[in-house]
């Protein structure tokens, strides 16, 4: 049942995920173990998506079973258990723009490679990202950005943790629809990625996970 | 007609724009050696005199002329001088994008929309605000009366001020002596003001319209051409795009496929007919379409073989069939799709890239179709005009070969040095002569 748990999940096989984790549930495996299964599911589809197998919409459908799956689990777990966790990636689309498509598959794929992502949002100003960095104390600052008003928003938004004294805290990396190298020196960030699987590298070359 | 000469039908009438008083015969003759040579790049018939350069303006003109967007938005006779004066000062070969109205969107309460003024500061892109605005338990209702799923459902979701809409009759229902049933809703007051918004919007509209129609009349009189003209949408971008959302028509890629499909059948005649008439209003071949679901990443090569591009590729035939040409604006990367897009009649259609690799486009689609853009936005705005000319000219280099290319930026101008945006247009005048 457990292999066929992870080979349905990473299938995206919503039903039969879902069924199977049921069963396992009722009958007797722990929250804990059923956790664990769906994190080996993860992976390979972390896996494919790195392979060119899975795209987007594999994604979004990976993320929805994954909710399912955790209001399964959640009531039946045993307080106190966290995983463990590479570090801590903060995230937002910079001011000025909404757009959370290229973002949220980001987020997305850092989690799956198990890091702790917090993630801001859209339309996030410069404050806000700093604020954050105060309280979530990251290793990486990933800042998103699809539209050309996006340049200048990431701009502003390094100044900002420049100016509050944070900059050598944290590695900070850009990426969305126009940005490209040129992008990230006008910004003054540390690296551009051109995908999630980019982005993914970057954090692990940064905070050393690899 | 065959398809061939509506094409020619169509070409002509742009080439000898009716209305039009042009202000000097230089003008005239100016206006038509564009056109053609657009339209050479377009057939590749023949090889063009060089190689066309289009100015596609989004909302530049407010930056370039020290406006706010808001302010291009929300008056009418600063949107026409803003616009008019950008493509006179950096006198491309054609011109694309025009103003849109606040105060229209403003009016019916548009959701779908913020802008500046309504939501953004001064300065800010107007930007679309994706959501559901069909839930997925509502295909049946979409694929067996689309129209009466817009004007009930989507309409009142849409625009907050025709919300009061869910509550009208079906028009099929009027018939005969219980006709008068249908016509109940009329008499409610919330009805009645939601039909007083549609007046006021009705207004604004031509209002708008009247004034902003002069950007384009200027611009022809002093023999500049539009690169517009008629508007549709890839099937899978009206659901993916505007009704179910891309996490919604995804999660349907999954759980009801057949339905999907159903409906991505449905509206696709209905986007041929809305290319159709959008572009014989103009007078005008082209038809833009923006594409947005199936660019690199966001779908798998089975499931845009499967999903995005068979219903994408009738509207295309649909239009081309008119005598049209649909302008495919290929937003993000293409890479992947070349070879199936690759499947269109010849010299008619002009696929526009943003960030795909030019030299596999030209190699791939190059003796099918007219390709053009790439010129990036951020090159543009933070680049130097030694480093603009450089890129212009590798890639005429490399995408001119033969005719069949139109420079152009990426995507629509937002921000740009306007010493950049020279550096573009002067790389077509000096290296792209054939």
């Amino acid at each position: 049942m457990k292999n066929e748990f992870v080979e349905a999940l990473a299938n995206l096989q919503e039903n039969e995920a879902i069924t199977i984790a049921q069963k396992m549930l009722e009958s007797g495996t722990m929250a804990e173990e059923v956790l664990e299964l769906a994190q080996q599911g993860v992976d390979i589809i972390g896996k494919r998506y790195e392979n060119g197998e899975y795209f987007l919409p594999d994604l979004i459908m990976a993320g929805e079973i994954l909710k399912e799956i955790a209001s399964l689990v959640k009531p039946r777990l045993s307080k106190g258990a966290t995983a463990r966790r590479l570090g801590k990636v903060l995230i937002g689309t910079v001011e000025g723009d909404v757009h959370d498509i290229g973002k949220n598959i980001v987020s997305f794929m850092l989690e799956v490679n198990g890091f702790e992502v917090l993630d801001l949002g859209v339309d996030v100003p410069p404050a806000k990202f700093v604020e954050a960095i105060k309280e979530f104390q990251p290793q990486v600052v990933a800042l998103s950005g699809l539209l050309t008003v996006a340049f200048d928003a990431m701009k502003d938004t390094v100044n900002a943790i420049k100016e509050a004294g944070l900059r050598d805290k944290v590695k900070i990396m850009i990426g969305g629809g126009q940005c490209n190298e040129n992008v990230r020196q006008y910004a003054g960030a540390d690296a551009y990625g051109k995908d999630a699987v980019e982005a993914v590298a970057l954090a692990k070359k940064w905070i050393g996970g690899e | 007609m065959t398809s061939e000469e509506k094409q020619e039908k169509m070409f002509e009438k742009w080439l000898s724009p009716s209305g039009i008083e042009f202000v000097s015969a230089e003008a005239e003759e100016a206006y038509k050696s564009r056109a053609n040579r657009i339209k050479k790049a377009i057939q590749l018939k023949e090889t063009p005199d060089r190689v066309p350069v289009i100015l596609g303006v989004g909302l530049y003109p407010a930056r370039y002329t020290g406006m706010t967007i808001q302010d291009i938005m929300y008056d009418a006779e600063k949107a026409v001088f803003a616009y008019t004066k950008v493509v006179m000062d950096f006198v491309p070969d054609a011109y694309s994008g025009g103003p849109i109205s606040g105060k229209f969107n403003e009016i019916l309460v548009n959701k779908q929309y913020k802008w500046p003024g309504y939501g953004l500061p001064p300065n800010a892109d107007f930007q679309y605000v994706e959501a559901e605005y069909m839930k997925a338990d509502e295909y049946d209702h979409l694929i067996e009366d689309p129209s009466d799923f817009w004007l009930r459902v989507y309409l009142p979701r849409v625009f907050g001020a025709l919300e009061p809409f869910t509550k009208l009759a079906p028009v099929t229902e009027v018939l005969e002596t219980t006709a008068m049933n249908s016509f109940l809703p009329f008499g409610l007051p919330e009805v009645q003001e939601a039909l007083n918004a549609l007046i006021a919007a009705g207004n604004e509209a031509v209002q708008w319209s009247t004034k902003v129609r002069e950007i384009g009349r200027t611009l022809r009189a002093n023999g500049f051409p539009a690169f517009g003209g008629g508007t549709t949408r890839a099937p899978f971008d009206i659901i993916g795009d505007t009704l179910r959302g891309t996490r919604g028509i995804m999660l349907d890629m999954y759980r009801k496929p057949e339905k999907l499909l159903e409906a991505i059948e449905r509206l696709t005649p209905l986007a041929i007919r809305w290319g159709v008439t959008s572009a014989k209003k103009t007078g005008s071949p082209l038809v833009g379409i923006p594409l947005h679901k199936g660019a690199d990443g966001f779908l798998s090569d089975a499931q845009f073989k499967t999903f995005y591009w068979p219903s994408l590729r009738k509207v295309i035939i649909g239009l081309v069939e008119e005598g049209l040409v649909p302008r495919l604006f290929a937003e993000g990367g293409y890479n992947t799709r070349l070879e199936v897009v690759r499947d269109i009649p010849k010299g008619k259609t002009i696929w526009y890239f943003d960030n795909t690799d030019m030299a596999k486009a030209k190699d791939i689609l190059g003796d099918v179709a007219c390709i053009m853009g790439n010129v990036s936005l951020s090159l543009l705005q933070i680049g130097s005009p030694q480093e603009v000319e450089e890129y212009c000219k590798k890639l005429i280099n490399v995408a001119g070969k033969g005719g069949g290319f139109i420079l152009c930026s990426g995507a629509s101008l937002d921000n740009a040095k306007p010493e950049n945006v020279h550096a573009m247009i002067q790389a077509a005048k000096e290296y792209g002569v054939y």
